[in-house]
């Protein structure tokens, strides 16, 4: 899809270009990072400690599913409600299960829905009310936090089902948690819907130039609608999940994956003009993020330092990914 | 996206809106003022307008820096995080050097200072570095952030009494919110009537255009965040005087607030089009919403919810108003 790689000449060329690849420089990145860890406090890079850390971006991951699709979609397409649907989801999933894994179903299928309302809504604002995305979340964020407040004084916060947290931390095939198997379930059926489908070619369609895809027939405002429902379903699995991680929710647990599933989808590749980029490289991203993260935990630094080598590391990765082209005259 | 709106039926409602942006977010301000007039009429007392002033003047002077970065198209995700760091430094200079007169002084100047070398970081990082502007300025408000911390790890420090009592305080039987609104009306019109002001927007409304026509784009966003970046120190002024204390935390929430308020006020997100004195109107308008919300006696576990779809309507509501005005 990407219009901007340059016929390479030379086999150095070539080279190069395929480093510069965002999902490349990612997974260099990783490795690197990897053995910085290990080098920092050996057992870091230890499969038990591998895989703890793929849980957690799992979580991220999924968020930055429907992050990246509502992204990739163009127009400034962008959602920070997300983190209001992980927290609203996962309360709302531990009182219907209430610590009984009968209700698991049940509670997937709450989430669900409500995940798509808020999507739908999100969706039905930014295309036929024609408020810019990012104005419509803020506003949706707002709301969503006003509800937890109310759900929060109404009901007591209830609790993960064993059978959700044994699917979460628990080995289940080959020695990986199903969230791990259930993240690359996503991968797949997103490479699948993106690259296979006619859904997908609509997407990167209207995301490079919506005018076009609209003069051809597409039908533009369906798609972006069901990009943001996609968006409010995956937040709300990933609030499911986040609740079979930590046993029970608390206030506003999910504030957390708002701007940083945004940034997983930009250092995987997709810049935030939308049309190009793909899941795979947000995948990456996200396992990246994570991976920093626990990097200054392990280093003996106090909160505040931690916090800023984080945000000046961001700073130094963005670098490396879609800066924008200079002005030319 | 290119506006395919055609530029033919200008009604007379609609060649007032281009000229002045920020109409229809003052009719929703007299709106939400009759509301709160009807169901607390002494709200509308000079004593209780002087308490929302004061309440909301930080708020006020963010939605403005916020303002700054949005004229050229860019947004300031950090905006808050500069004010905690500012709040937390101004406390801990005033607590260092005694708390006087002249150490408020001091320390409110070097606030300006650091408030003006985290716009200029943030300026060279989006513009300079040409990052994107949402995720950069999130990135570097995790640094500002850490550093607040550094500052002062936990809440609490209290303010001198010189200063709170300032900030509280009356001068010649007038609050002293009044004389900060006045001072800062005065150089909001300076800065308004400034070549730079224009400058921004056209940067915004088409950076390529404004490039060719020969502006230094890059120097302009710098600019406009620097500004960006004073106001953001001039608002934690205006909340340290209002807490009386210093929190690594209290900016945080307040940055997604500024946006919500610069687009109450009627600038376009997308850059090139709006004006200060909206973002001031769209500050004071979450203020009165939050308000009326209380007024109308709404149960406690509802209010924020309340809040919260009355703001995201009246962000709605404006935005249609403004944009069939436009059409």
């Amino acid at each position: 899809m990407s219009t901007d790689a340059l016929p390479s000449r030379s086999a150095g060329n070539a080279a190069l270009a395929f480093l510069k690849k965002p999902l490349v420089v990612a997974l260099i990145l990783i490795v690197l990072l990897l053995a910085v860890g290990e080098w920092l406090s050996p057992g870091f890079a230890s499969p038990g400690q591998i895989l703890r850390l793929l849980i957690v971006a799992a979580l991220l991951g999924i968020v930055a599913a429907g992050q990246n699709l509502v992204i990739l979609g163009g127009r400034e397409g962008i959602d920070l409600s997300v983190g209001g649907i992980v927290s609203l989801a996962a309360i709302l999933a531990g009182n219907v299960m209430n610590g009984a894994d009968g209700g698991i179903l049940p509670a997937i299928l709450v989430c669900v829905i409500v995940g798509a309302l808020f999507g739908l809504i999100n969706g039905v604002g930014v295309t036929l009310l024609r408020i810019p995305p990012l104005v419509m979340t803020l506003g949706m964020l707002g709301v969503l936090q006003g509800l937890l407040v109310v759900i929060r004084n109404g009901i007591p916060s209830g609790r993960a089902a064993p059978g959700l947290s044994d699917f979460v931390v628990q080995p289940f095939l080959l020695g990986l948690p199903g969230i791990i198997w259930l993240w690359l379930l996503i991968g797949l059926a997103m490479a699948f819907l993106l690259r296979r489908t006619v859904f997908g070619y609509r997407v990167y369609a209207i995301g490079s130039n919506e005018q076009a895809a609209f003069m051809a027939g597409m039908p533009v405002k369906t798609t972006r609608v069901a990009l943001f429902m996609l968006s409010g379903v995956f937040a709300a699995i990933a609030g499911m999940c986040l609740l079979g991680y930590s046993g029970s929710s608390f206030a506003n647990v999910g504030e957390q994956y708002m701007l940083p599933s945004i940034i997983a989808v930009v250092l995987g590749g997709t810049p935030l003009s939308g049309g190009k980029g793909g899941y795979t490289g947000t995948m990456a991203g996200a396992v990246l993020l994570v991976l920093l993260q626990s990097i200054l935990t392990t280093v003996h630094i106090d909160e505040a330092g931690r916090q800023m080598v984080f945000g000046a590391t961001l700073v130094a990765l963005m670098l490396f990914y879609g800066r924008a082209k200079a002005m030319r005259g | 996206m290119s506006n395919t709106a055609t530029q033919t039926s200008t009604g007379g409602l609609g060649r007032l809106i281009r000229r002045y942006p920020f109409l229809p977010a003052l009719i929703i301000l007299v709106l939400l003022l009759a509301l709160n007039g009807v169901f607390e009429p002494r709200s509308l007392s000079f004593r209780s307008m002087t308490g929302l002033v004061s309440t909301y003047l930080a708020l006020m002077m963010l939605a403005v820096a916020q303002t700054y970065v949005v004229f050229s198209g860019d947004i300031d995700l950090s905006a808050g995080s500069i004010v905690s760091l500012v709040n937390v430094s101004v406390i801990a200079l005033m607590q260092k050097w005694g708390g006087d007169g002249f150490a408020v002084i001091a320390a409110c100047l070097v606030g300006a200072l650091i408030g003006l070398a985290c716009g200029l970081v943030n300026g060279i990082v989006v513009a300079g570095l040409r990052l994107q502007a949402i995720v950069a300025t999130f990135a570097t408000s995790i640094f500002f952030t850490g550093l607040a911390l550094t500052v002062l790890p936990v809440a609490g420090t209290p303010a001198p009494e010189a200063y709170w009592t300032t900030y509280g305080g009356r001068f010649f039987g007038i609050p002293f919110v009044l004389y900060a609104v006045a001072a800062v009306a005065i150089l909001l019109a300076i800065l308004m009537r400034m070549r730079l002001t224009t400058q921004m927007l056209a940067v915004g409304d088409d950076q390529q255009a404004a490039f060719q026509t020969g502006l230094p784009v890059t120097a302009i966003r710098i600019k406009g965040y620097v500004f960006c970046g004073l106001f953001a120190a001039l608002a934690a002024l205006c909340i340290t005087g209002d807490t009386a204390s210093g929190d690594p935390l209290v900016g945080g929430k307040m940055t997604l607030y500024s946006v919500a308020a610069v687009v109450l006020g009627g600038s376009a997100l997308a850059g090139g089009f709006g004006t200060v004195t909206g973002s001031l109107i769209g500050a004071l308008i979450i203020g009165l919403i939050n308000a009326l919300v209380f007024f109308v006696g709404t149960p406690s576990e509802w209010q924020n919810f309340v809040q919260g779809l009355a703001i995201l309507l009246a962000l709605m509501a404006g935005i249609l108003v403004s944009r069939g005005a436009r059409a």
